[in-house]
């Protein structure tokens, strides 16, 4: 009987196959505690407001009209504003540089370079800031060092004019090697023709950068700027690690994250601290679906 | 094994180009192999710098965790010191205050191999899901999950704290690990290995065989997509082994620490002078411990995380 039916049925699945919901369902699960869970509550929770006396008690948007006029809140965000403005093409104008380098066949040592400039990615912020911050000091780092034995008076990485882009540095250093291979990935696909072609119409080395390799890269630079913007927003973890090595530069609301960071732990502002990270995950999800748009559009033309 | 690597990195999926990477390399390596180009200088000294700039820190904290405290501050920064003392540095970091380094490190490893290969067994059954079967809801399930891929962690920190604290489960062990569980963008990749290296054909013939959809998913899936498993558990391993921010606000017994959270209080406590000891040398010899395993995974692992990076290249 199976021998009959065999060949006819296998082509068509039943129309209601739980299999596959039962391989998925894990992950939903702990998509639902780790992601829709927190966020849903700290959605709900940034609707109401502490008092001292009363307590908890439902104000609508109130938390989000205090939070457009914190000072606190602004200075942050202007801050990571400024930081991904400048940040943001340094390093991905830096991984493109070197990806094209790479790419041109025209350097030596290249499986080395290549290995030894992804490695930062290997590193914990944490201790990419550690270390850089002791580099940055003037105790027994380098810039104190540099001073001392030629004269010169650098002015400190750590000061208050200065800090920021020392966070900057920071930054670049951990993620320039991880921009660089994704662009460098993109750039190996590009199909061999599109160079024959290129060189029978007489373009050069450079010509063919901008004529053939820029065009190619467009979808993979879009999305390693996409995810250094976001990252920018969420700044945290390298600023945290330097306030302690720069206490005087570096606030408690420095970046929007250490300020959310700051509230959590105050119990009368619990409320609004969630406001505070729902509006920067809003930030985050606005900024990936313009890029996305952007992207789209770009690529139907 | 090399193979299989290239196979399932090369997938027949939409996001075609970027992913077949490693092949279009062979294909020019041939096609321009003998006309050999020559090195250009310009680009050569750009690519030294470069490097240069990336190594100069890693040289920095390895020739500084081999110098006593005193020597710290007595010698050059870029190069040893009058004596090495890197094996007493090591020693006195994992002795210091009972072992409490000992504990870090045993916490960031519980935290990561749990996390990670939770996660990336989770998201090896979702994407196999996803690639090869039809069930109701799919579309929504793909379009939520692969939607919070541009959601990075650390905007989750403070929202997942928020209910925890809610739910009286902060300061414990699980309040790391649930949330390290959770990985959309190895789900995403999951998605296209699955796709990529399993042949509908093969599933057909295990069904009539008789083997039930567990039994396949282990004998036949697994094994095929075991690459794409390796590339998605290395990716993982380093996002939690790196995690700091949901630690640092989740957490507040040092004995619960992963090393990130340890090693920078303990540099606040010897910045600050609250530790009466300036051990400067365990905090920089600690920080070198920390990178050591994963650098080493990474320089292991090349072929892995090589392949993820491109299919990661086309990712939208």
């Amino acid at each position: 009987m199976a021998a009959v039916s065999a060949p006819a049925a296998p082509r068509r699945r039943p129309p209601r196959d739980w299999t596959g919901l039962a391989f998925v369902a894990p992950f939903l699960l702990v998509f639902g505690v780790g992601v829709v869970a927190p966020l849903g509550y700290a959605s709900g929770l940034s609707l109401f407001q502490d008092q001292l006396i009363g307590g908890r008690s439902f104000v609508g948007l109130q938390n989000y009209v205090d939070a457009a006029t914190d000072p606190r809140f602004l200075d942050g965000i202007s801050r990571v504003g400024i930081f991904l403005v400048v940040q943001v093409p340094i390093m991905i104008g830096l991984a493109l540089l070197v990806a094209l380098a790479l790419d041109s066949g025209r350097v030596r040592g290249m499986r080395f370079m290549r290995l030894g400039i992804f490695m930062p990615y290997a590193v914990p912020s944490v201790v990419a800031a550690l270390m850089w911050g002791f580099i940055y000091g003037d105790q027994f780092g380098l810039v104190g060092q540099l001073n001392a034995a030629t004269g010169l008076a650098l002015p400190s990485p750590l000061s208050q004019s200065w800090v920021l882009p020392a966070i900057g540095n920071v930054v670049t250093w951990e993620f320039v090697g991880y921009n660089m291979l994704i662009l460098y990935a993109a750039l190996r696909a590009v199909p061999e023709e599109l160079y024959e072609a290129a060189e029978i119409d007489g373009a050069g080395e450079i010509r063919k950068a901008f004529s053939v390799k820029l065009p190619a890269l467009r979808p993979a630079l879009w999305v390693a700027t996409l995810f250094s913007i976001i990252g920018s927003f969420q700044l945290f973890n390298e600023p945290n690690v330097l306030q302690t090595l720069a206490p005087g530069s570096i606030s408690t609301h420095f970046t929007p994250n250490m300020y959310a960071y700051q509230l959590a732990f105050n119990a009368n502002q619990v409320t609004y601290s969630a406001a505070v990270a729902v509006v920067l995950g809003l930030i985050t999800v606005v900024v990936a679906y313009t890029a996305q748009r952007m992207t789209a559009r770009q690529e139907s033309r | 094994m090399s193979d299989t690597a290239t196979t399932a990195s090369a997938p027949a999926g939409e996001p075609a180009p970027a992913l077949g990477a490693p092949e279009p390399r062979q294909r020019r390596l041939t096609s321009r192999g003998p006309r050999k180009k020559r090195t250009s200088l310009v680009l050569q000294a750009l690519m030294v710098l470069m490097v240069v700039y990336t190594l100069l820190p890693l040289y920095w904290l390895t020739v500084n965790a081999t110098k006593s405290n005193g020597e710290l501050f007595r010698s050059n920064g870029l190069w040893l010191g009058s004596e090495i003392s890197l094996w007493d540095n090591i020693v006195t970091t994992v002795t210091y205050q009972d072992g409490i380094y000992l504990t870090w490190l045993f916490n960031t490893a519980l935290y990561s191999v749990v996390g990670a290969v939770g996660a990336t067994v989770i998201c090896a059954w979702g994407g196999y899901a996803l690639a090869k079967f039809d069930f109701p809801a799919k579309r929504l399930v793909r379009a939520i999950v692969f939607g919070a891929i541009t959601i990075p962690a650390t905007a989750l920190a403070v929202p997942t704290f928020l209910l925890f604290a809610e739910l009286g489960i902060t300061n414990t062990r699980l309040s790391i690990i649930v949330p390290a569980l959770v990985s959309p963008f190895g789900l995403y990749l999951m998605t296209v290995f699955a796709a990529a290296s399993i042949p509908d054909s093969l599933l057909d013939a295990a069904k009539i065989d008789g083997a039930n959809a567990w039994t396949t998913f282990w004998r036949v899936s697994f094994r095929l997509m075991a690459p794409g498993f390796a590339t998605v558990l290395l990716f993982n391993l380093v996002h939690t082994w790196n995690n700091y921010f949901l630690p640092l606000i989740m957490l507040n017994d040092p004995s619960l620490y992963p090393l990130t959270v340890g090693l920078n209080q303990l540099n606040n406590q010897v910045t600050t002078g609250a530790n009466l000891e300036p051990v400067y040398n365990v905090v920089l010899t600690g920080s070198l411990l920390a990178v050591v395993p994963l650098i080493a995974s990474f320089l292991f692992l090349q072929r892995y995380w090589q392949s993820g990076l491109a299919a990661g290249s086309v990712k939208q």
